[in-house]
C-alpha cells in the first residue's frame, strides 16, 4: 500500500485531441522519489509518448513546474511520499497555452522579460584599465533576493491577474527588472519606469501575494512590485512637481 | 533572432484554458484576497454612516437622538458589527502590507519589516485613543 | 497614492470611530456624547477636515479597489465604462457631499 501511488496525468495530443484528458498509472514510490521520478517512470516503463519538460533535477533550471493536486509546484521539488497513496494529479502550469501534454508555451514571460532589459545597463562601460565595478555585502544585499529567480514560472501560474489578462507584464518580470535597478552598478532604472508603469506593468498588481507563496526560490516577486510601485509613484510626483529638477 | 517572424502566437492547436468565474473560490489565499477587497464595501458604508450621522448632527438634538435610536436597530446593529470585523481585517491586512513596500534604511543595513508595520499599529493606537478623548471626555 | 491615503486613514480611524458609533453608543455599553458635544467637534475646523479627508480619501480608496475587483472577481471588464463612471462618480458625489455638510456645520 504505502510503496506505490497513483498518478493521474493530463494528456492532449494536439492532432487528436481538442480537450485535455486524464491518464491514470501506478509508479512505485520510494521515500526520495518526487513527481519528476515517477514521470520519467511513467515515460520509461509504461507510455513513451507522454511529454514533459525537465533538466537539472535539483531545483535550479526552472523547467520542470506543473500544477500538482491544483498548485504550481516544481516536479523535482515535490515528494510523491507526501501524496500516497494518491490520487496525485499532475496538470500543465496554469494561465499558459498548452502546446502538449504536460509542455507550455512560456513565450510571453520570454518576450515580457527581454523588454524590462534584464542586464545592467549603464551610459559609459568603464575601461578595465580602472578596475572593476566595487560593490559592499549590504549592497549586494539590497538586490540578492530578487537575483534567485530561476524562470520558473509558478508565480505566473499562481498569478489570477496573469491568468485573467495576459497583457499584464507579471511577477517574475517585476522582480528581475528590480534586481536590477537595485544594483548599484546599474544606471537603467528609467528605461525600465517606461516599461513597468504601464498600465499593463506594475499597475495591473492587486497584490494577491500568491507569487510569493509559491515561488520556491523565496524571491518575494509580491514585495518587490510593491516597492517597485511606491518608487514609480514617487518618480511621478517628482516629475509632475518638478519637471525639470527630478 | 532579430527579425525572426513570431508565427507562435495564435497557433490554433494550442489549449487555451479560460479562468473560471469562480477562480477566487480555488484556494483559501484566493477567498482571503477576495476577503480583503471586499472589504472596501464595508469602508464605503461606514462613509454613508458618518455622513448621515452629521447631517443628524446639524438638524438639531431631536433628529441626532432619532439618528442614534436608528443606529440602535437590530439590522443596523448586525451590519455594524459585520463592518467593524472587515474593517479590523482591512486594517490588519493593509498594515500589515506597508512593509513590503516602504523599505526603510538605518544607516547602511535594511530594518526590519516590524519596524514599519509596528510603526503602523503605533499610529492607530493613537489616533483610535484620540478619538476615544475626544468624544468621552465631557 | 490616493489609494493608499484612502486605505491608511480608514484603518486608522474608522475602527475605532466605527466601535463607538456603530456598537458602543447603539448598545448603551459607553454613554454616546451630547448634541452639544457632537456639533463643538464636528465645528472644530481639525476635526472637520479630518473627517472631510476620511470620508473623502476613503471613498476613492473604495472606487479603487471595488472597481479592480469586479474586473478580476466577476471579469466584466468589458463593462469598464459603466463600472469606472460608477465608481469615481460615486467617490466624487460623496467627497461633494462631505464638503457640503462639514462646511455647514461652521
Amino acid at each position: 500500500m504505502g510503496d506505490h501511488i497513483t498518478l493521474q496525468v493530463a494528456r492532449y495530443l494536439p492532432e487528436k485531441q481538442s480537450e485535455s484528458t486524464f491518464d491514470e498509472h501506478e509508479v512505485p514510490c520510494p521515500k526520495d522519489w518526487v513527481v519528476l521520478d515517477g514521470l520519467n517512470y511513467i515515460k520509461d516503463k509504461i507510455d513513451g509518448t507522454l511529454s514533459y519538460r525537465w533538466s537539472c533535477r535539483m531545483g535550479i533550471c526552472g523547467s520542470c513546474g506543473m500544477t500538482v493536486n491544483g498548485e504550481p509546484k516544481l516536479t523535482c521539488a515535490t515528494f510523491l511520499a507526501d501524496y500516497a497513496p494518491g490520487p496525485l494529479r499532475v496538470e500543465p502550469l496554469r494561465n499558459f497555452p498548452v502546446i502538449r501534454d504536460l509542455i507550455v508555451d512560456i513565450g510571453d514571460f520570454m518576450r515580457k522579460l527581454v523588454s524590462v532589459k534584464p542586464f545592467i545597463v549603464r551610459r559609459y562601460e568603464k575601461p578595465l584599465s580602472e578596475g572593476e565595478y566595487l560593490q559592499t555585502p549590504q549592497e549586494l544585499d539590497e538586490y540578492k533576493q530578487f537575483s534567485m529567480c530561476i524562470n520558473c514560472m509558478l508565480c505566473y501560474a499562481a498569478c489570477p491577474i496573469y491568468g485573467l489578462d495576459p497583457k499584464f507584464i507579471g511577477p517574475a518580470a517585476i522582480a528581475l527588472a528590480q534586481r536590477y535597478n537595485l544594483d548599484n552598478r546599474d544606471e537603467g532604472a528609467k528605461q525600465r519606469l517606461e516599461v513597468l508603469s504601464e498600465h499593463a506593468g506594475i499597475w495591473g498588481c492587486t497584490f494577491v501575494g500568491e507569487c510569493t507563496k509559491v515561488c520556491p526560490k523565496h524571491v518575494d516577486p509580491a514585495g518587490a512590485i510593491q516597492r517597485y510601485k511606491l518608487t514609480a509613484a514617487l518618480e511621478e510626483m517628482k516629475t509632475f512637481f518638478m519637471p525639470r529638477g527630478a | 533572432m532579430a527579425g525572426t517572424p513570431n508565427y507562435t502566437d495564435y497557433h490554433p492547436r494550442w489549449l487555451r484554458r479560460r479562468v473560471s468565474t469562480y477562480w477566487w473560490l480555488g484556494s483559501w489565499s484566493y477567498f482571503a484576497f477576495v476577503l480583503r477587497e471586499a472589504s472596501c464595501l464595508f469602508v464605503a458604508w461606514f462613509v454613508v454612516y458618518l455622513l448621515l450621522l452629521v447631517r443628524a448632527v446639524l438638524q438639531g438634538e431631536a433628529n441626532y437622538q432619532e439618528f442614534m435610536s436608528w443606529s440602535a436597530t437590530p439590522a443596523i446593529l448586525r451590519l455594524n458589527v459585520v463592518s467593524f470585523l472587515f474593517l479590523v481585517y482591512h486594517a490588519y491586512t493593509f498594515f500589515d502590507a506597508a512593509p513590503r513596500a516602504m523599505v526603510v534604511h538605518l544607516g547602511k543595513t535594511r530594518g526590519p519589516a516590524s519596524l514599519i508595520a509596528g510603526g503602523h499599529y503605533a499610529a492607530w493606537a493613537v489616533a483610535s485613543a484620540v478619538i476615544f478623548w475626544v468624544l468621552l471626555r465631557v | 497614492m490616493l489609494f493608499s491615503a484612502g486605505g491608511v486613514m480608514s484603518g486608522m480611524l474608522m475602527p475605532a470611530l466605527l466601535f463607538l458609533f456603530g456598537i458602543a453608543f447603539p448598545l448603551g455599553w459607553l454613554a454616546p456624547p451630547t448634541h452639544e458635544r457632537m456639533a463643538a467637534v464636528l465645528a472644530n475646523p481639525i476635526a472637520a477636515l479630518t473627517l472631510f479627508a476620511l470620508c473623502a480619501l476613503s471613498l476613492f480608496h473604495w472606487a479603487h479597489r471595488f472597481r479592480h475587483t469586479l474586473y478580476d472577481g466577476l471579469q466584466i471588464k468589458h463593462l469598464e465604462e459603466v463600472i469606472a463612471t460608477i465608481c469615481y462618480g460615486g467617490a466624487i458625489v460623496g467627497s461633494a457631499a462631505a464638503a457640503y455638510l462639514l462646511w455647514q456645520v461652521r
